[in-house]
């Protein structure tokens, strides 16, 4: 799995839960080093152990973890910059959504060697969503879930989301959009001069 | 041209909306160049309020191929790749392209933002709405971030290497030329036997002689496979207990465990010397060299020396050796009759024989 990915889950456990519970996943899980490097590519195996030394260290469902990891990539200051990459996608929340197919090409525009899920998204009815999402690792799902109910709240829009099963080449995910323009949302400046 | 200069003959309506949603950085001019319409993201860019009626000479100014001032001769650019700026943006440079209406209608022209697209998305304050979803602006704005960020993490990865490689270096208890220890883990050797009571060794200060006359005269090359034979010398001639270290240039340090009687020690350094002596072919040179040898052993003592004391006993016993003549050992604490004096400036064996002499 991609050091990005990787590294990802590292930063989320240190940043939200501080770096001792790093060090007894790290631990647990047998990592031979401290520090996944973003740029450097690790075998699957290590990233499954991580993570699941990381549930049995924090007593979390799997999907819980995985629901709070999306939200946080969305959500942390220092990611600011993959969230304003994620807003690149589209104008409103229903643009996003509607752009989720592009987002393995987009991933890859931006890191060519990255692994990105596969999704497809359905339109059931003017205001709800079917998406379907398949990745290399199982979890998929529920990180997408966690990660677009942020980018709602970051768009100022209303939906409501659940998860809706595993379908053969597939994890499934529902989402209803309440309201397009609910808050104000975060301000996105798309010509903000990178510092 | 007639590729880029389409026929006339038939003629489509569009819609001002229909314009303003296909082009929005468009501006339509009548045949004197007023400005009949202009698409939202221009009017946004200008900076002037509502263009309509205005003209156009005084919105844009056409720098490419040539500076224009007149319908006339700007109509006369159909087709072609324009240059301009914003009269209230100069530094900008955006790119154009024109085509004719039919009869009397004017012309439009459409502007992009060309390779200063970040600077001008920037201080035109630009959002998503303002591009038409084909326009792919928005993508390279995308590409842009998302390259400034995956280089501050190479970046950022080449730091954290390079960092590890020094830290690597400082540790390292290796010479990399001959695969010896190096000084810092010989001086942690000889301070352990030093420190164990129990633990009574021969230490060894060898030094190179005509290696200097090898590399400057052969080159670098031919030093490091005359060191590189000297290195395999003193790993198959001792024991596995032994420790040999380079820990200069062409110096080396030997402890000989449980080594000590000056016989022994100086049967060794014979050995030694003798075999460093063995001629050393390289590249259709053949390298010759020999060593001398200062010799201690911690028993010489009647309290354990320290680590700085042993070394500078073995290095004047090397001194005395190489004033005795150089290849040849001397042991510390012996008097100096023990050694067949020679004169400082006696000529030295001969070195270094090219192959074939």
């Amino acid at each position: 799995m991609h050091g990005m990915i990787n590294r990802a889950l590292q930063g989320f456990l240190t940043t939200t839960y501080g770096d001792a519970v790093w060090a007894e996943v790290r631990s647990q899980a047998g990592l031979p080093f401290a520090d996944f490097e973003a740029m450097l590519d690790y075998p699957d195996a290590l990233t499954m152990a991580c993570f699941q030394a990381a549930c049995h260290v924090l007593y979390k469902h799997p999907n819980a973890l995985l629901e709070d990891i999306g939200t946080w990539l969305v959500t942390d200051a220092h990611l600011e910059p993959l969230r304003r990459l994620m807003r690149f996608s589209g104008p409103s929340f229903l643009d996003f959504l509607l752009s989720l197919e592009e987002m393995g090409e987009r991933g890859r525009l931006a890191v060519p060697d990255l692994d990105m899920p596969r999704i497809e998204v359905d339109r059931i009815d003017p205001s709800s969503f079917r998406i379907r999402a398949q990745w290399t690792l199982p979890g998929i799902a529920p990180i997408l879930m966690g990660c677009l109910r942020a980018m709602a709240d970051d768009y100022g829009a209303l939906a409501v989301l659940r998860l809706d099963g595993v379908e053969a080449g597939g994890e499934c995910l529902h989402v209803q959009l309440l309201d397009a323009a609910y808050s104000q949302g975060r301000s996105f400046d798309l010509g903000r001069v990178r510092a | 041209m007639t590729g880029l200069l389409p026929s006339l003959d038939r003629v489509i309506g569009l819609s001002e909306g229909a314009l303003d949603t296909l082009l929005p950085m468009h501006v339509w001019a009548d045949p004197a160049g007023r400005i009949v319409q202009a698409g939202p993201t221009l009017t946004k860019m200008a900076r002037m309020g509502d263009l309509t009626g205005r003209s156009l000479f005084r919105v844009v100014e056409v720098r490419r191929p040539a500076r224009v001032d007149g319908a006339p001769a700007l109509a006369a650019l159909a087709g072609q790749r324009i240059g301009l700026v914003l009269t209230r943006a100069p530094h900008l440079p955006l790119r154009g392209a024109l085509a004719p209406l039919p009869a009397g209608a004017g012309m439009i022209l459409d502007i992009s933002l060309g390779l200063s697209f970040a600077r001008a998305v920037a201080e035109f304050g630009l959002t998503l709405n303002d591009f038409s979803p084909c326009d792919q602006t928005v993508e390279l704005l995308y590409l842009h971030e998302a390259n400034a960020s995956t280089t501050a993490l190479s970046r950022h990865l080449t730091r954290r290497l390079e960092a590890a490689r020094a830290a690597a270096l400082s540790q390292a208890l290796t010479d990399p030329l001959t695969g010896l220890a190096n000084r810092r883990a010989m001086d942690a050797e000889i301070a352990a036997a030093l420190a164990d009571p129990t633990r009574e060794f021969g230490l060894l200060h060898i030094d190179l002689d005509l290696f200097k006359q090898v590399n400057d005269g052969f080159g670098h090359a031919a030093g490091d496979a005359v060191l590189e034979r000297v290195g395999a010398v003193l790993r198959h001639m001792l024991r596995q207990d032994d420790v040999a270290a380079r820990v200069g240039g062409d110096e080396f340090l030997v402890i000989l465990r449980d080594c000590i009687e000056p016989e022994d020690l100086g049967a060794v350094a014979t050995r030694l010397i003798a075999s460093i002596e063995e001629p050393v072919e390289f590249e259709g040179h053949v390298c010759r060299i020999s060593a001398s040898i200062g010799v201690t052993a911690s028993t010489d003592y009647a309290e354990r020396p320290g680590l700085d004391r042993l070394l500078a006993d073995t290095d004047a016993a090397l001194y005395a050796a190489k004033r005795a003549g150089r290849g040849r050992h001397a042991m510390h604490g012996a008097p100096d009759g023990d050694l067949p004096r020679r004169r400082l400036d006696d000529p030295m064996p001969r070195p270094a024989a090219r192959a074939g002499d």
